[in-house]
């Protein structure tokens, strides 16, 4: 009987072991859930499935979707982000606010504001490795600063108008009759890249060993703390693109942005598989992860259900979702 | 200090008058230390009687307060464990230093990933793993170790063939000395003969082999020459033909003069 099953299963497995592969992680668990999810909706509601409605979904999930990249470089080295959501505020108020008030042009502003949250970057990785604080407590740290710093620097006001360049990424184009904004393609781009950086580079092989065994890591030679200092710098400069694309698709600089997106994009990646003990997992989960969250928003929206309940779903799936990776991962740790 | 064997060439890898302190308490009081070409030094001692910080000097993890490193004649100071990597000491550390969730050719090349030829690998920095995971199955086979593919996790490794990855590993890169502590302490009875084994294929080579041991029966069967600990010293050197396993105990625990 355990032969029949075996040979039942080949051709599944190899395409597992082939998306294993590609992805460099299992990716199966959030892809069959995102699928299962959106067949669902599509039975649920007529317009689900429409094209508007797809990239409505795709648009809504482009700041934590690209938050969720520099989460999941951290939480690979067995880290935490706290301070993303707010990072990417003060990253969106700096641009606006050069731009509108301090006549600084655009693309000046904009990097600016990219290298501001590439700082809180730094600020947070310094802390981790040289003052070997849990990055929860760090994260947390900058979280409130970057949050008061918001309010400090916008006086509480909303910076209206800001230039066209900084909301280029706004723009669409259509696809059979579709309109699909630039954002999304920068996001999808960005996760291709990082999924390149993760399972093709040394620096991405470095960022899978640093999280899985860090003490056999630093015996191989590779400078650890300067290797997570790099993965704090490189996702700071990811919140810094998130804020311009968050400057895309609002049209304004809001001091009050950004607040709860340190804990969606902890659930994105959770749900992607990557787990919170470091060392495993894909970027590519990551965007299915982001995906479900969204297609749940929606699809929930759809069926006229509460909003409560979106947030009490969501939660359920987060739960669900570690349970699955301490349950698979315990003997391993053992 | 007992008449040393005869030996048939100069020290390879040398020490002499290491001290070592943590605070009041002086772990090394002057040890000395000899490893010649070709041989396994099995290092022995009482739990505290300072193997464990001689090793740490020796593989660059720890600092000597006083003494010197000499390594083929040169005096040598290792300030990280890479600086002793460098000079071509490699050592497997007794908790399995590998990380569990990259493949077995990932573990054989941390750190020292190979990268592609031409425009793939100089501009867009990508890893020849292709090479790596040739190479890799080249290292084990030469040690004889038996895995499915350099593609495994090592955590789906059992535990002699995990030690067996990071034997390998350090047999790779370790171009004069293999310095291994414990290489059996985390192992089962079979697991441990499979290791025994592969410590002879690496002496086999032509790497010297310095052997931290608690498990006299494998330190007589592999050892060609003993380095006793005791006091923060070496008591004595003597071989599995000169003494018995109760008279080199004797000698670690003080019971009998050296």
């Amino acid at each position: 009987m355990g032969t029949t099953a075996d040979r039942g299963n080949a051709p599944l497995e190899r395409l597992l072991q082939a998306g294993r592969a590609v992805a460099g992680y299992s990716v199966a668990g959030p892809l069959g859930a995102l699928l299962l999810a959106m067949v669902f909706f599509t039975f649920e509601s007529d317009q689900f499935l429409q094209g508007p409605n797809l990239s409505l979904i795709l648009q809504q999930v482009v700041e934590v979707g690209v938050l969720a990249i520099g989460q999941t470089l951290i939480i690979l080295t067995a880290g935490i982000d706290l301070s993303c959501g707010a990072v990417m505020a003060f990253g969106m108020i700096v641009m606006t606010k050069l731009a509108v008030h301090s006549g600084v042009p655009a693309i000046p502003a904009i990097l600016i504001g990219i290298a501001a949250c590439a700082a809180f970057g730094l600020l947070n990785g310094l802390f981790v490795t040289k003052v070997r604080l849990p990055a929860f407590i760090v994260t947390l740290g900058t979280f409130n600063i970057a949050m008061a710093l918001v309010h400090i620097y916008s006086n509480e006001e909303t910076i209206a108008n800001p230039p066209s360049a900084m909301t280029y990424f706004g723009r669409t184009f259509s696809i059979g009759g579709t309109d699909i904004t630039y954002a999304v393609v920068l996001m999808l781009a960005l996760y291709g890249l990082f999924w390149f950086v993760l399972t093709q580079t040394k620096w991405g092989n470095h960022v899978y060993a640093v999280g899985n065994n860090p003490e056999a890591t630093r015996l191989s030679g590779i400078r650890t703390d300067r290797l997570l200092i790099s993965v704090y710098v490189v996702a700071g400069v990811i919140y810094g693109i998130a804020a311009l694309l968050l400057i895309a698709r609002t049209q304004v600089g809001d001091p009050n942005a950004g607040q709860t997106d340190n804990l969606d994009s902890i659930t994105a990646v959770v749900l992607g598989g990557t787990s919170l003990f470091g060392g495993r997992g894909a970027v590519i989960g990551t965007l299915f992860g982001a995906l479900i969250v969204g297609v749940f928003r929606n699809g929930l929206v759809l069926m006229g259900v509460s909003s409560v309940y979106q947030i009490l779903i969501t939660g359920i799936l987060v739960i669900l979702a570690v349970s699955v990776d301490q349950l698979t991962h315990r003997k391993e740790r053992g | 200090m007992s008449a040393q064997p005869a030996t048939p060439s100069e020290p390879l890898f040398h020490a002499r008058g290491i001290v070592k302190r943590f605070g009041h308490v002086t772990a090394l009081s002057g040890a000395d230390f000899d490893l010649y070409p070709g041989e396994v030094l099995a290092v022995i001692g009482d739990n505290g009687a300072g193997k464990s910080t001689l090793i740490k000097v020796l593989s660059g993890a720890l600092q000597p307060d006083e003494g010197e490193i000499h390594l083929d004649g040169e005096v040598v100071t290792f300030k990280t464990p890479l600086d002793a990597r460098r000079a071509g000491i490699e050592t497997v550390y007794q908790d399995l230093a590998v990380a569990p969730a990259l493949d077995i050719a990932s573990n054989l090349f941390l750190g020292r990933e190979l990268r592609r030829g031409g425009p793939l690998g100089q501009v867009l920095r990508m890893l020849d793993k292709r090479a790596m995971r040739k190479e890799a199955t080249r290292a084990l086979a030469e040690l004889n170790i038996g895995v499915q593919s350099v593609r495994a996790a090592v955590q789906d490794l059992s535990g002699g063939q995990r030690q067996g990855v990071a034997v390998a590993r350090a047999a790779a890169w370790g171009r004069r000395v293999v310095i291994m502590d414990e290489p059996t302490a985390a192992l089962g009875v079979k697991e441990t003969a499979q290791v025994v084994e592969l410590i002879k294929r690496v002496r086999e080579r032509g790497l010297p082999v310095i052997l931290i041991s608690h498990d006299m029966p494998h330190v007589f069967e592999l050892a060609d020459r003993i380095h006793i600990m005791r006091l923060g010293k070496r008591a004595a050197v003597v071989t599995p033909q000169s003494h018995t396993m109760q008279e080199a105990v004797a000698i670690m625990t003080g019971a009998a003069a050296a």
